[in-house]
């Protein structure tokens, strides 16, 4: 391809092509005009969100869809600084994104102009890497260097910063074919060596036990996950992040571990002789207490070398990528039995399972259960859906309760914990995947921080679902308050919120309330076969707690 | 636990800032930091003496191979450690104390830099027990101003830090 005279706006139109991209998500101000303005000849759909920071989520979950880095756009000062938040649960989680700003005119950079903040800067804990564009002719290197930066290795976000004045300079433009940097070569295929000691010690387990984390769904090996607890008799359990990872009805899937996890997986941790942490940060939300490894052999499978021996104690570590690592891992094991072990931890599943049924049968009935009201959501929708759940006492649920086949996603905010994910999230997802079912499971405080979202739905014709979970309380912080402050509850109460089918008709969208348990199913239903968005207003006990015991 | 850590770096800009973001972060203190280029223009040499524990140090060594424009970390062993350090101290000096202070920097092999009615400037370049020294020795003539540079080290015998 020849060079041609182009501005750099252009330039990164251009290169956003390139990169495949498909939509962006943004909110427009002075300082990104000359982009935006270039956009409008490229076949790039734009969505226009109603706040930066749901834009930054969106472009996460298309991400997570997708698999691959997803893009999302401010202006300078207050849009940028909007986008933070995005930007630092991206990274927590390990999601790709690319999120392009404005900047004001670079005669003006560092002297506190207006609309002016060192977003570079201020982003530096939380991205992977970022770029702060000096120079036009290197526009290209940079957006290619940023996508391969992103998507790669420990996948994560990465930041361009392109002052207004540049974006107008005419360049000699060629998108770069490939990158290399020196001094950014992650690993992929694991040590040999190492592998095969993970073998043995594998081989000499009776009691084995794999944690899938997010780097599971990130690294794609899901496949490889169940081929690996399928042929060797392997009880999974999983993080937060880690939660579809396997199919939650694989008969060996034990649920979720840590503060807010179930009973047998807890119980599979503290009892296993052997642990394999695939993809999995076992951070302090996991494992509370780092007494449950001693004895434990640990093997730890991570494409971070820092995650290694960061939480948890680690005898056989191996670093890169997580789908090709079992698979090699996988080639050096013959099938093996652990029958006595599967047994113990299906009794305990089963113990639960008829622990929480009694719960459910000795309960007030005019409320939803929202165990119960997840568990049938997930009865009704198609096989193929996206699960975005919020943050608080509605995300415990969630976690606890989804249902997922192998093509089910759940995707959730898990290391930054932030309110107001799960609708931004699943405008994304939905975008992503138009062929998916998609809900956000909202709580009204969550909810509370991002319905505007609702409007970029209906505006774009993203059919996503919305469940409200109402409590009128920001649930699990007056849980902690009665737990830990002798229940003095205090800025908790949600007194003043509006009626949510009411926000939902004010956008035009439809929905009902639900109000006790036995409407729960033919709600859903309803819903599901909705074609346009929908919102379910469920209404709960404020009683209804997050923790297990 | 003091540690001396080498790190080659892209000569970009920001990237102290990240270095440095990334030592304040993660709790790692920083005694002294000390930056120059190296033969190779592209890339600089940031020398950081820090404190911190074993689980600390390993932490920021694998921290800081994350950041995109850092070439190579290597934490020098305190038996392999040639450290020097550069420090010009101000005193005040009489014509009486002039030969006093011109013995003094005959025996610690420091030089005189700079000379007035009052006062005198020496330079020392050496480690770090051999500056607290000289300093100690100054000061009873009364110190105007002290500069140092932080600590650069390379390792003794013939390895080298390259890329
Ligand atoms: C942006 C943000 N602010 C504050 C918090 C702290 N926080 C965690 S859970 C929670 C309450 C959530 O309330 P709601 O969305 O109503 O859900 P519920 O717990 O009632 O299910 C709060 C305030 C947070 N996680 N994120």
């Amino acid at each position: 391809m020849a060079k041609e005279t182009i501005t750099v706006a252009a330039a990164m139109v251009k290169a956003l092509e390139k990169e495949n991209i498909k939509h962006i998500f943004g909110y427009p101000g002075a300082a990104i005009c000359p982009f935006f303005d270039e956009l409008l000849r490229s076949e790039i759909k734009s969505i226009l969100v109603r706040h930066e920071v749901n834009g930054g989520h969106s472009a996460g979950a298309y991400a997570r869809i997708t698999g691959k880095p997803a893009v999302c756009i401010a202006t300078s000062g207050p849009g940028a600084t909007n986008l933070i938040t995005a930007i630092a649960s991206a990274h927590m989680d390990s999601i790709p994104i690319v999120a392009i700003t404005g900047q004001v005119v670079s005669g003006l950079v560092g002297r506190d102009a207006f609309q002016e903040a060192d977003i570079t800067g201020a982003c530096e804990p939380f991205v992977k890497h970022s770029f702060l564009v000096k120079n036009a002719d290197s526009i290209g290197e940079v957006i290619k260097k940023a996508f391969y930066i992103a998507g790669t290795g420990r996948p994560g976000p990465v930041l361009i910063d392109v002052p207004m004045d540049i974006q107008k300079q005419e360049i000699e433009f060629e998108y770069p074919e490939s990158v290399e940097i020196r001094s950014y070569k992650p690993s992929f295929t694991g040590n040999k060596l190492q592998i095969k000691k993970a073998a043995e010690a594998l081989k000499k387990s009776s009691k084995p036990l794999i944690c899938a984390g997010g780097g599971v769904i990130a690294a794609g090996a899901g496949n490889e996950l169940k081929t690996l607890s399928e042929m060797c008799d392997i009880p999974v359990i999983s993080t937060m992040m880690g939660i579809g990872a396997i199919s939650t009805s694989h008969k060996s899937y034990f649920g979720m571990l840590g503060v807010f996890g179930v009973r047998t997986a807890k119980l599979a941790l503290k009892e296993c002789d052997l642990l394999i942490a695939l993809g999995a940060r076992m951070s302090d939300r996991s494992v509370t207490d780092s007494s449950v490894f001693d004895g434990t052999t640990v093997i730890h499978i991570d494409v971070d070398p820092a995650e290694i021996g960061k939480n948890a104690p680690v005898n056989i570590p191996i670093v890169g990528d997580v789908k090709r690592i079992t698979e090699q891992f996988t080639e050096e094991l013959a099938p093996m039995r652990h029958e006595e072990w599967q047994a113990a931890l299906r009794r305990s599943k089963q113990a639960n399972a008829e622990k929480a049924a009694e719960e459910l049968r000795g309960r007030n009935g005019s409320y939803v259960n929202p165990k119960s009201f997840i568990k049938a959501l997930c009865g009704v929708l198609p096989s193929k859906c996206v699960i975005c759940s919020d943050v608080g006492s509605n995300q415990i649920w969630a976690a606890n309760n989804v249902e997922l086949t192998d093509e089910g996603r759940f995707i959730t905010s898990g290391g930054m914990g932030t309110m107001g994910y799960a609708l931004p999230a699943a405008v994304g997802a939905k975008t992503a995947d138009g062929s998916a079912e998609v809900v956000a499971l909202c709580g009204d405080g969550s909810f509370q921080m991002c319905f505007m979202e609702l409007a970029t739905a209906v505006q774009h014709n993203i059919n996503v679902k919305v469940v409200v979970f109402v409590n009128n309380y920001l649930g699990m912080v007056r849980e902690l308050q009665d737990n830990n402050y002798g229940g003095r509850r205090t800025m908790v109460d949600l007194s003043g919120s509006p009626d949510y089918l009411k926000i939902a008709e004010a956008y035009g969208i439809g929905g009902e309330t639900v109000t006790s348990d036995h409407q729960a199913e033919s709600a859903v239903k309803r819903m599901a076969e909705s074609v346009k968005p929908y919102l379910l207003q469920v209404m709960v006990d404020s009683n209804e707690r997050s923790l297990l015991e | 636990m003091k540690h001396t850590i080498s790190i080659l770096v892209e000569n970009n800009a920001g990237v102290l800032a990240r270095i440095s973001g990334l030592f304040a972060r993660r709790g790692f203190n920083i005694h002294s930091l000390a930056v120059g280029v190296t033969d190779d223009e592209k890339v600089s040499r940031v020398t950081i003496v820090a404190n911190g524990d074993d689980y600390t140090l390993e932490q920021i060594e694998k921290q800081l191979n994350k950041l995109i424009d850092v070439i190579k970390v290597r934490t020098v062993k305190p038996d392999e450690l040639l450290e020097r350090e550069l420090i010009l101290v101000k005193v005040n000096c009489t014509a009486q104390q002039r030969h006093e202070l011109i013995s003094i920097a005959k025996i610690t092999q420091a030089k005189i830099s700079d000379i007035s009615v009052d006062s005198m400037t020496l330079e020392l370049s050496d480690n770090q027990p051999q500056l607290e020294n000289f300093q100690e020795l100054l000061r009873p003539y009364g110190i105007k101003e002290i500069v140092r540079t932080g600590t650069i080290a390379i390792q003794t015998g013939s390895a080298s830090l390259r890329i």
